[in-house]
């Protein structure tokens, strides 16, 4: 099964990557963009077919490892 | 004074930490990440680097090395901890120091001698610097950015946990990452772990530039 976990930087965190992809955008033109936040997907492979479990399998990873909860935010979607 | 300093693979200030304090007259150990005790140190160093590779985030792999077991349990059980810029990275991620590290705010790797301010020094590490005193100090980072949540930051505040700041040399605010209030190094609750972004192990020399780390690692000499 194969789980994606979505992490980005919490909401109040400024997120400079982010920005200097926005000012980029601008610069080609793309004038209405509002905000830009870059985070990074982290694909998992797990070996079972319960949903149930890999979700939660890829939670814990999420909290432990994936993602610092002290700054991140994470998301977990089911590829597959 | 017996002094170990932690080298994880991609650790690169190992040499230069070693030498600074043998410089002031410790008897310094290298400690290879994957050995699982510690001798009886009076200090242990995270020292600076990109260990791992900074992969996931800075500190986030080196945390889970063997010889971190033990450091967590000569920190709980009151042994003095310094970790210089990754391996403040490393102590933050292995929740021994509060708050997590983001990308400085101008996106750069700043590599230059910057001001800071001596905020709290009712401390071991600082205890040879007065409140106010304005130290210079080479900064090397691409991920200084501190940050902590309000809560967190009120109770460091109160219990002295907050040490150093960045300023400029009149000791104006001058915050060369984003960090919150300008926060250059911060250390625990019980005051026995301590994490800066600057290097003093690289100001020991005034052909070098400057000595003013030597009164800061002295401070753990006492």
């Amino acid at each position: 099964m194969k789980i994606a976990v979505n992490v980005h930087l919490k909401k109040g965190v400024l997120d400079p990557q982010g920005k200097a992809v926005l000012h980029a955008l601008e610069t080609l033109g793309f004038k209405d963009v509002k905000d830009v936040r870059v985070g990074k997907q982290i694909i998992l492979e797990i070996d079972t077919q319960d949903k149930e479990k890999a979700i939660k399998e890829a939670e814990e990873m999420a909290k432990e490892l994936l993602a610092n909860p002290v700054i991140e935010n994470y998301e977990i979607e089911v590829k597959e | 004074m017996k002094v170990g300093v932690v080298v994880f693979p991609g650790t690169n200030c190992d040499r230069d930490t070693k030498w600074a304090f043998e410089k002031l007259g410790a008897d310094v150990d290298f400690i290879w990440h994957s050995e699982k005790e510690l001798k009886n140190y009076d200090l242990v160093v995270l020292p600076g680097g990109f260990s791992y590779g900074d992969y996931l985030r800075s500190g986030a792999i080196a945390r889970f090395s063997p010889i971190m077991e033990a450091v967590r349990e000569y920190a709980n059980k009151g042994g003095y901890v310094l970790g210089i810029c990754n391996g403040f990275q490393i102590l933050l991620e292995s929740h021994l120091l509060p708050g997590g590290m983001t990308r400085n705010e101008n996106l750069h790797f700043i590599s230059k001698f910057h001001h800071l301010k001596v905020v709290d020094n009712n401390n071991k590490f600082l205890q040879n610097l007065n409140v106010g005193d304005i130290i210079n100090i080479p900064i090397a980072h691409a991920e200084g950015n501190y940050k902590v949540d309000e809560e967190t930051l009120k109770r460091m505040y109160d219990n002295g946990q907050v040490i150093l700041k960045y300023c400029d040399k009149n000791g104006n605010e001058l915050n060369p990452n984003g960090s919150i209030d300008s926060i250059a190094g911060i250390c625990n609750e019980t005051k026995n772990v301590f994490g800066l972004m600057p290097h003093p192990e690289r100001a020991m020399e005034s052909i070098l530039g400057g000595e003013d780390g030597i009164k800061m690692l002295e401070g753990f000499f006492k």
